[in-house]
């Protein structure tokens, strides 16, 4: 057996499901496709042995955010006439835009160290190393991103109250 | 190879005890019920009913199946399996007892011990609610609509309070791995002595993660029919009940490894009995624990009426959370002054 099968089996269900998400014709459906390609990523995440990132992953993003986009969804009701529509020009200009922000994210990767898709022995991921490595190596980042997500948050909030003067 | 083995029939052995305690549940609630009501409650199959979980399981399957004409069948079909799926999921960690000594090789009686334990129950509860959301959707229905927002907007927000409970909790034991967790509570040394709070914070937190009275609103018959699962019949409909006992029994065994010693018990030491039978009784007692917290579930429900859907929210956001929080700090200092680094 390849040992890389099992890497290969999870990219080709993350692609698909990725896919659907754009093309399924129902909100609802597109909202199930992107949990699902969640956890398909999730999977990766093992693979590499980070078990840690791979819980936070799934309750978060599983778990919390897509919890809310189908809450929200459930209460609109999408229709094919409400749909506003766009014009050509609109259009390419997206696909123009998607298309630069792919070709950032492929060169991104160019520079980048390359590790194997699938590794037993790392344990990078376990919850004793990343603790060490983001109280100690990157504390600064990570006090600074904890006062970005309260900025954040007390944001939301503001614009979420109904009257404010 | 026989490792292999070995864990298979473990994960056949806690699927199989789980299903069982779930079913019996059911007539344990029943009964009860009776007790507490002065009734008699289920006597007519078998002595004292003793059959009745049989005979309401033979009743759920061969009700007629009615799928909705409008409902989106697939994910008709798929809410209830991701509930009890989830529910029977979250077994795999829960260390049962200590562990056999055989030949000279040691068999713990634990599925598996991963290295982000308690996380992983978390991930697996957050996954259920889509078992509720996606069911009430696809029924198109109101009411099931209705209860599948109030039991996902609920369970989202008890979920918060409940993870800050457990982090106070790895504050103290320093640890993720519930085997790790229960073994430090050796003897008599429980974690319930040092986060009283987190204990009250956690078990209600747990009543409302399982629907349970008083926080049963999703399916709350006097507003909303029968809530989520209103448009479900047979056992589609006997799956969202079984995964709610499940849940139950899951959750009395989470609080009672993680809060009351698991299968440790008070003068373990001074026994003298030979480790494997220590440990079967450890498994034995773990069970007791269970079974009570099982019959607590129970007797609330009985006793306290349900709430109203506000008092609920307000209860979750502006009591639980902040008292979780405090928990955090209370618990942070108390860390500091047992290391001896905290000086006044």
């Amino acid at each position: 057996m390849n040992p890389s099968l099992p890497f290969f089996v999870l990219a080709t269900l993350s692609v698909f499901s990725a896919l659907m998400v754009v093309l399924s014709r129902k909100p609802v459906h597109s909202v199930l496709y992107l949990i699902f390609c969640f956890f398909t990523i999730g999977g990766h995440y093992l693979l590499l042995n980070a078990q840690f990132l791979f819980a936070v992953h799934i309750i978060v993003y599983a778990g919390a955010i897509m919890v809310l986009f189908l809450f929200t969804l459930m209460f609109i009701n999408m229709n094919k006439e409400l749909e506003p529509h766009k014009s050509n020009l609109l259009k390419g200009a997206a696909t123009i835009a998607a298309g630069c922000l792919l070709l950032v994210l492929v060169a991104a990767t160019k520079g980048a160290e390359t590790l194997p898709a699938i590794s037993k022995t790392s344990d990078i991921g376990t919850v004793s190393n990343l603790g060490k490595a983001l109280y100690g190596q990157y504390l600064l980042p990570f006090e600074l991103i904890s006062i970005l997500l309260l900025t954040a948050m007390v944001g939301a909030v503001m614009l979420g109250k109904k009257d404010v003067e | 190879m026989e490792f292999f083995l070995i864990k298979l029939v473990l994960v056949l052995i806690v699927f199989l005890v789980s299903l069982g305690v779930a079913a019996y549940s059911t007539y344990a609630e029943r009964k009860i019920a009776a007790f507490l009501q002065d009734r008699v409650g289920p006597d007519r199959a078998g002595p004292f009913g003793i059959l009745q979980p049989l005979a309401d399981g033979l009743k759920m399957f061969m009700k007629e199946e009615i799928i909705p004409t409008h409902a989106d069948k697939f994910l008709f079909i798929l809410g209830p399996c991701i509930m009890m799926m989830t529910a029977s999921m979250t077994g795999v960690i829960i260390p049962w007892g200590h562990g056999l000594e055989i030949n000279g090789t040691f068999y713990p009686v634990q599925i598996t011990d991963i290295n982000i334990g308690i996380l992983y129950v978390f991930g697996v509860v957050s996954i259920g609610v889509y078992g509720i959301m996606i069911g009430g959707w696809a029924s198109n229905n109101k009411y099931s609509l209705m209860g599948a927002i109030r039991a996902s907007s609920q369970m989202i927000s008890y979920e918060l309070a409940m993870g800050m409970a457990i982090i106070a909790l790895i504050m103290t034991t320093g640890t993720l791995s519930v085997r790790e967790i229960v073994e430090q509570q050796h003897g008599i040394h429980w974690n319930i002595f040092t986060q009283p709070l987190g204990v009250i914070i956690f078990i209600i937190c747990a009543f409302a993660e399982c629907n349970r009275t008083p926080f049963d609103l999703p399916e709350c018959e006097t507003e909303l029919v029968g809530g989520y699962h209103t448009e479900y019949s047979s056992m589609k409909l006997g799956f969202y009940l079984f995964a709610e006992y499940i849940n139950m029994f899951i959750s009395s065994a989470i609080i009672s490894s993680l809060y009351f010693g698991g299968y440790n018990f008070p003068f373990i030491d001074q026994l003298g009995l030979s480790p494997n039978m220590l440990s079967m009784l450890g498994t034995l007692i773990f069970f007791g624990k269970i079974f009570f917290f099982i019959f607590f579930f129970m007797w609330v429900r009985w006793t306290i009426p349900r709430f109203r859907y506000d008092q609920l929210m307000h209860l979750g956001w502006r009591v639980m959370i902040p008292l979780a929080i405090v928990n955090i700090l209370g618990t942070g200092l108390y860390v500091l002054f047992k290391n001896g680094q905290l000086h006044f």
